[in-house]
């Protein structure tokens, strides 16, 4: 060590001189930086480390507190804190210091105070805020240094909920001329996206623009994005595809600058990059595959030096060829590649070969007999890693007939394995296969299968000990419990379980794991009166020597006095308190119990004192002992609801009586944290968050419910979770499910492979059978003999023509023994977690809409139309002739929405006022009106209308008549008078059939907003008992006339209107509804409507006085930034974006001063909600407070649609 | 997705770290020294790809010193092995002698009194556990301007 420390010191003042001639600052051998370093290369041990740290911590302390420090020592001072966390040792007083280092340095300092803060701070760190300033100035700094900096740490870390404030900023250098700023500012989007994907979601276009960048570099940093966002849906971007084979074709074609090559390969991680995005995009998509397959061609053909960056080009392109539509020619190649792989001397390369192997085996299966011979080799390979990896891949080419030999090669490796981490897993693997084929072996005896089975999960439970995953006893008890159809099979199982426990106990207990000890007792105290010649005082005694040892947790304890408790009455303890008499064994079984409860009753675990006590009283009442431990199992019988389904009509009683819906425990929390004043991260919950919640609100209904804790309860799903793979279940056929055994239900596909069962009988046990697999030898030939055999009974199984049967042949549906109500958990869970991630990262304008359709689960309203009116449908076909029947384009929008549309629940529109009052009020309304509407309502707007009916989003907010407009179209005739004066939109068509058209109009009443549906008989008779109804969960409905009409006479024309309030705030809400009449000969038909109303309809402008804004405005509380897009840059935008705000979505303006603009407006009769717009760095920042939570954010959707709409 | 990036020596001395996920600081000595132990206890003709956790790291020697990337599963090893051949190149690059074969004491000391200088030139190749770029000149470029301006 002293030489060492010696040549250090000597070898000191060159570097110095070296320091200067690279331009770093000047480090004297006496500075501060200097010594800490030499002190560092000193150390001797942990304790000197501690005491110099301290010391320098203290020294750094004083240093940066005194005023004098100038920047430029202060540079030194973090570099010096820097190693000091590096080293594990906390220097919190110098984040401040490094975030003033980042604002007052000059270049270099400035870069390291960035740095310091890159490194200290994480990104929830609250004085990341004080970045947020300097990011900004730094930003805008002529100085290209500084604004590569800040994009920089931008990039790296930085407040999500204060992105806005610099985004247009960010955004603008998309277009700076140099290419460093352009590929820098595309990275801090890469970032934006990564953590608050919402807010990036304008941008797309240029993401667009960056990806066909002039500069390779930019090209390059777009495709991060890209293959984040193509993870997340393919689908988007599958005409890219083209773009990305080209992209790559230049790459590869070496077109690109020669300084990306590295060791003469053309950018290679620009390469991996690609091949990973096209492998994304071609997975399932043959057209988008075809696309490729020159390029990777090209690709394979192209690699041909021989060094590592090639083989990790090639390792990617095998990866995509085998993930994309596949391809013979291409398929051939990639093996060849794979097997060069996996026969190279190289180790790295070997390993890689083994991972692609087994990556690719699913598909192939073949491929692994191939190499069958180099896998055996890398069984036995000195490397562990190796070993792993190989096992791995084994694990995945398991069927029934190998299923003994490489389970044995899992345990052995677990024997030796020391890692918590590889035996958690492998156990967890072993566990899976052994539940999986325990009874699949060829062997026609059930007893070795048996024996193998439960000896296996022996093996586990001692390995695995504490670390396993806790399902893995509980499914094996479970499998044990629910058994197969085949009593006598369960029996042999449970019998030779209880013979191989006893005999466990008898000789060595003591080591064996409590979670085992556990498993050993269940399975004594349920099952060991099956074995005849066993004395159930000698099970007893056995397991209450447990109780007295020392090393037996207390939860183990509990599950061995239940055990005895059940044991109990086997050993005829009732009997004799009963008076029945008893013999000698069965007196000193009783006494033993006795004792046992006796001992325990005074037990401080109190748990154990509540066991020992009902013991006690159990062993002396038979007949309460059968009824609360009946002997044989009720398992066959029981069911176990985990959707909790009997509870749904006390919850929806509940629900309907007021109670707040049931939310988890992680809603309940990010609620609270919302609700707090002051919060300091508003951005942060503010849209999707607002969203999600009202959308799991919403969503508590008993199905989702279901869902959930079917997950929960599916412990092997969980323990699949658990290992790092996530095909691993693919292409292995299923003897054991999730669902316990599946016996008998296919056929096992063992024919073919006669000759080798005589290779590969599965021996009785398994030490004589890896004995005489792998025998140490020094013959040579004898050897390879042994791997021969080996081989043979590895592969077995996996020949050609039953491969097919490893390739995810869909599994027949399992009997479902523990009658779980989960089934399709799976794929439910899938698509409902896809459509939660993907929905945010949808196009713009779809993620609020999505998100908003999909609070509605699959739709009772189409199955009610379906059952109420069937033949309904058929004879409006048949009627159909008459031709003058007009069908307006909507009705497949509507219905296709409709389709979407939350159940009906509220039923508000059943309390209909009598018909009478429809018919008093409305017959003024419709005079003169009936010509001009017949036969059916003329369509004012035709397409554009009916189509945002029907779609939605994308279109228009209505278009607002101004009241004093006096060229009204026709059909506003029909508005009842008091509504004719008010702002109203377009009578737009809703539904049609030959009789009947249906129409609405919003009209927008000071105080709610009045939706007026509009029924206009097309038909020459009139139409009976028309009713409406309307649904919408969202909102209040609090008033309606006329909705319901005794009659409604030909070629005349009724109104019916709902007025509608909204409580809650919502971007938009759908109203879906039916209406239904009779013929006056005829059936009954439904009409389905539905219509979009947006929060626009139910704002209106709040008239405030600027002192009393200012009031308001500090006692509110939630709060939202954004930077919107400014109109009229030129002109006075501020005006005019108000202006624009003001007349489409019905604010009032309160007062404008300089550039800034105070705006303010309230949902129907509730709360207000209050803007502060400013003009700023090109765009509109606003800044808006409401008492309520959702409301901000929801304006702000509608504020960004009125301004980009323009 | 590269998790986390250190240099260490072989006396299993932390030289550089640099984490791509939150750690938090009080575990990350302890997570040193496993991963250390991990890699400097495997003999020359293992493969330079070891099982941490559900991590996988990456190492490689020069001289005295090691790089140890920790990555995520759906990572490709070995053009992260090579990542780091292309990261030693670009300090040799900048230093002007030879990082690749020295004097075991000179790189390492290179590295200890260019702390802030190493870190600025991974910021540009490694960002957020992604390899944002390799290309040399462009990985030294900003660096070498803020040196050029620090001269004048």
């Amino acid at each position: 060590m002293s030489d060492v420390v010696e040549k250090t010191l000597t070898a000191l003042p060159g570097l110095l001189s070296l320091d200067l001639q690279t331009g770093a600052g000047k480090l004297s051998s006496t500075s501060k930086l200097g010594n800490l370093i030499r002190g560092i290369t000193e150390l001797t041990s942990k304790h000197d480390e501690e005491k110099l740290i301290k010391r320098e911590l203290a020294a750094i302390k004083e240093q940066v507190s005194s005023p004098n420090t100038t920047m430029r020592q202060m540079k030194e001072i973090m570099v010096r804190s820097i190693y000091c966390e590096m080293l594990g040792y906390e220097a919190d007083f110098s984040y401040i210091h490094a975030i003033k280092l980042a604002q007052q340095g000059s270049v270099l300092e400035k870069r390291v105070g960035y740095l310091a803060v890159s490194l200290f701070l994480n990104e929830n760190h609250e004085l990341l805020l004080l970045l947020v300033n300097t990011v900004l100035k730094d930003l805008q700094s002529t100085n290209l240094i500084e604004v590569c900096m800040a994009l920089t740490v931008v990039s790296q870390i930085f407040p999500r909920d204060m992105i806005p404030a610099i985004l247009p900023l960010v955004e603008e250098k998309l277009n700076h001329p140099k290419e460093i700023i352009r590929r820098k500012a595309v990275q801090a989007l890469h970032k934006f996206y990564l953590i608050a994907p919402n807010q990036v979601q304008h941008i797309h276009s240029k993401f667009r623009k960056a990806l066909c960048d002039k500069d390779p570099g930019v090209m390059a940093a777009s495709l991060h994005i890209y293959l984040q966002m193509i993870k997340e849906s393919a689908d988007s971007y599958r005409d890219l595809a083209g773009s990305f084979v080209t992209i790559l074709k230049q790459v590869v074609g070496g077109k690109l600058p020669v300084d990306y090559n590295y060791h003469s390969v053309p950018a290679p991680w620009v390469q991996i990059q690609l091949l990973r995005i096209l492998a994304l995009l071609g997975k399932d998509d043959q057209s988008t595959s075809e696309l490729m397959y020159d390029v990777l061609d090209e690709s394979i053909r192209r690699a041909e030096i021989s060094h590592n960056i090639t083989y990790a080009i090639l390792f990617e392109c095998v990866k995509t060829i085998y993930t994309i539509h596949p391809k013979e020619e291409l398929l051939e190649k990639a093996a060849k590649c794979i097997g060069n792989f996996v026969l190279s001397p190289k180790i790295n390369l070997k390993y890689l070969g083994l991972k692609a192997l087994t990556y690719v085996v699913q598909q192939d299966a073949n491929l692994a007999l191939q190499h069958q011979m180099t896998i055996i080799e890398c069984l036995d390979h000195s490397d562990i890693i190796i070993k792993r990896e190989t096992l791995e891949l084994l694990f995945r080419i398991t069927n029934a007939q190998n299923v003994t030999v490489i389970v044995e090669k899992m345990l052995d490796f677990l024997r030796l394995c020391h890692e918590d981490y590889a035996i958690i897993d492998l156990v967890a693997k072993v566990a899976e296969l052994a539940e999986k084929y325990p009874f699949r072996t060829p062997c026609p005896h059930l007893t070795p299968n048996n024996r193998w089975f439960i000896e296996t999960m022996s093996t586990i439970f001692t390995v695995g000990g504490e670390l396993m995953q806790p399902d893995i006893p509980s499914n094996f008890l479970r499998l044990l419990a629910e058994g197969s159809d085949s009593l006598e099979d369960d029996r042999q199982l449970r019998m030779y379980a209880v013979d191989s426990y006893v005999s466990l106990l008898q000789t060595n207990p003591t080591k064996l794991p409590q979670r085992f000890l556990q498993v050993i007792s269940w399975v004594l105290g349920e099952y060991s009166h099956l074995v005849d010649d066993l004395s159930p005082c000698l099970v007893i005694e056995l397991l209450v020597r447990l109780l007295e040892r020392p090393d037996v947790a207390s939860d183990t304890r509990s599950w061995v006095m239940t055990a005895v408790g059940k044991l109990s009455a086997g050993a005829g303890v009732g009997k004799l308190s009963a008076g029945t008499g008893a013999g000698g064994g069965t007196g000193e079984g009783a006494g033993l119990v006795q004792r046992v409860a006796q001992q325990h009753s005074s037990s401080l675990d109190t748990q154990l004192r509540q066991q020992a006590l009902e013991l006690q009283l159990l062993s002396q009442d038979p007949e309460l002992h059968a009824r609360v431990l009946p002997r044989g199992d009720a398992w066959g019988s029981l069911e176990v609801d985990s959707s909790l389904s009997f509870l749904d009509g006390f919850v929806s009683e509940a629900l309907a009586s007021g109670a707040a819906p049931y939310k988890p425990p992680h809603q309940r929390q990010e609620e609270l944290r919302q609700e707090k004043a002051l919060s300091l991260e508003p951005y942060a919950l503010s849209l999707p968050i607002s969203l999600s919640s009202c959308s799991i609100a919403d969503r508590q209904s008993p199905t989702l419910l279901s869902i959930s804790s079917g997950l929960s309860g599916n412990s092997a799903e969980l323990a699949h979770r658990a290992g790092s793979g996530s095909l691993k279940l693919e292409g292995v056929k299923r003897v054991w499910g999730k669902d316990g055994y599946l016996p008998h239900q296919r056929e096992v596909p063992e024919e073919p492979s006669v000759p080798q069962e005589d290779s590969a009988p599965a021996p009785p046990t398994f030490p004589q059978q890896s004995s005489a697999l792998t025998p140490p030898s020094a013959d040579p030939s004898e050897e390879d003999r042994d791997k021969q055999q080996l081989a043979s009974s590895l592969f077995v199984g996996l020949s050609s023509n039953n491969s097919t049967c490893l390739m995810g042949k869909p599994e027949a549906p399992a009997p479902q023994r523990f009658r779980r109500k989960h089934k399709n958990t799976d794929s439910a869970s899938a698509s409902s977690s896809s459509d939660s991630s993907h929905s945010p990262h949808d196009a713009a304008n779809h993620f609020l809409y999505s998100s908003l359709l999909e609070e509605g689960p699959a739709s009772p309203i189409m199955l009610t139309q379906n059952s109420l009116a069937p033949s309904n449908r058929t004879e409006a076909n048949g009627t159909h002739t008459r031709g003058d029947a007009p069908v307006l384009p909507t009705a497949n929008g509507v219905a296709d929405v409709g389709d979407r549309e939350a159940p009906p629940s509220l039923t508000t529109a059943n309390e209909a006022p009598s018909p009478g009052v429809g018919g008093h009020r409305d017959p003024p309304l419709l005079m003169g009106g009936m010509e001009l509407v017949q036969p059916c309502p003329p369509p004012p707007a035709p397409t554009a209308s009916t189509q945002s009916s029907a779609e939605g989003a994308d279109t228009p907010q209505l278009p607002e008549l101004p009241p004093e407009s006096d060229h009204l179209p026709p059909e506003s005739d029909h508005l009842p008078p008091e509504l004719r004066n008010l702002p109203h939109s377009d009578m737009s068509p809703l539904a049609s059939d030959q009789s009947l058209s249906l129409s609405c109009c919003r009209v927008h009443r000071e105080d709610a907003l009045v939706l007026v549906l509009q029924m206009s008989n097309a038909c020459g008779a009139a139409l009976l008992d028309v009713s409406v109804e309307l649904q919408c969960h969202e909102l209040k409905v609090a008033s309606l006339r006329g909705n319901a009409l005794e009659s409604l006479p030909a070629q005349s024309v009724r109104v019916c209107w709902y007025t509608l309030l909204m409580e809650a705030p919502h971007t938009h809400v759908m109203v879906t509804g039916s209406v239904s009449y009779r013929e006056e000969s005829g059936p009954s038909h439904t009409l389905e409507i539905s219509s979009k109303l947006s929060l626009a309809d139910f704002l209106r402008p709040l008239v405030l006085s600027t002192e009393e804004y200012g009031k308001l405005w500090l006692s509110l509380s939630q709060d939202v930034k954004q930077n919107l897009k400014l109109l009229d840059p030129d002109g006075d935008p501020l005006c005019s974006s108000l202006s624009v705000l003001k007349d489409k979505l019905q604010l009032h303006v309160v007062d404008i001063i300089g550039s800034e603009g105070i705006v303010a407006c309230k949902l129907l009769q509730g709360a207000p909600c209050l803007l502060h717009c400013r003009v700023h760095a090109g765009a509109l920042a606003v800044w808006l407070r409401s008492p309520v939570p959702g409301l901000p954010d929801c304006l702000l959707y509608h504020l960004q649609r009125a301004l980009q709409e323009r | 997705m590269i998790k986390f990036f250190l240099m260490v020596n072989k006396q299993g001395q932390t030289r550089l770290s640099k984490y791509y996920e939150n750690v938090d600081i009080s575990k990350r000595a302890a997570l040193e020294a496993d991963v250390v132990k991990g890699c400097l206890s495997r003999r020359k003709d293992e493969c330079s790809f070891v099982e941490y956790k559900d991590y996988k790291l990456v190492y490689r020697q020069y001289a005295a010193l090691y790089i140890v990337v920790g990555i995520t599963d759906t990572e490709n090893e070995l053009s992260i092995y090579e990542l780091v051949h292309n990261f030693i190149e670009v300090l040799d690059k900048y230093f002007s002698r030879v990082v690749i074969y020295p004097s075991p004491i000179q790189s390492e000391l290179d590295i200890m009194f260019n702390l802030d200088k190493v870190h600025i030139i991974l910021d540009e190749m490694i960002l957020n556990g992604h390899v944002v770029e390799t290309n040399k000149n462009r990985i030294l470029a900003p660096l070498l301007v803020l040196d050029k301006m620090v001269e004048s």
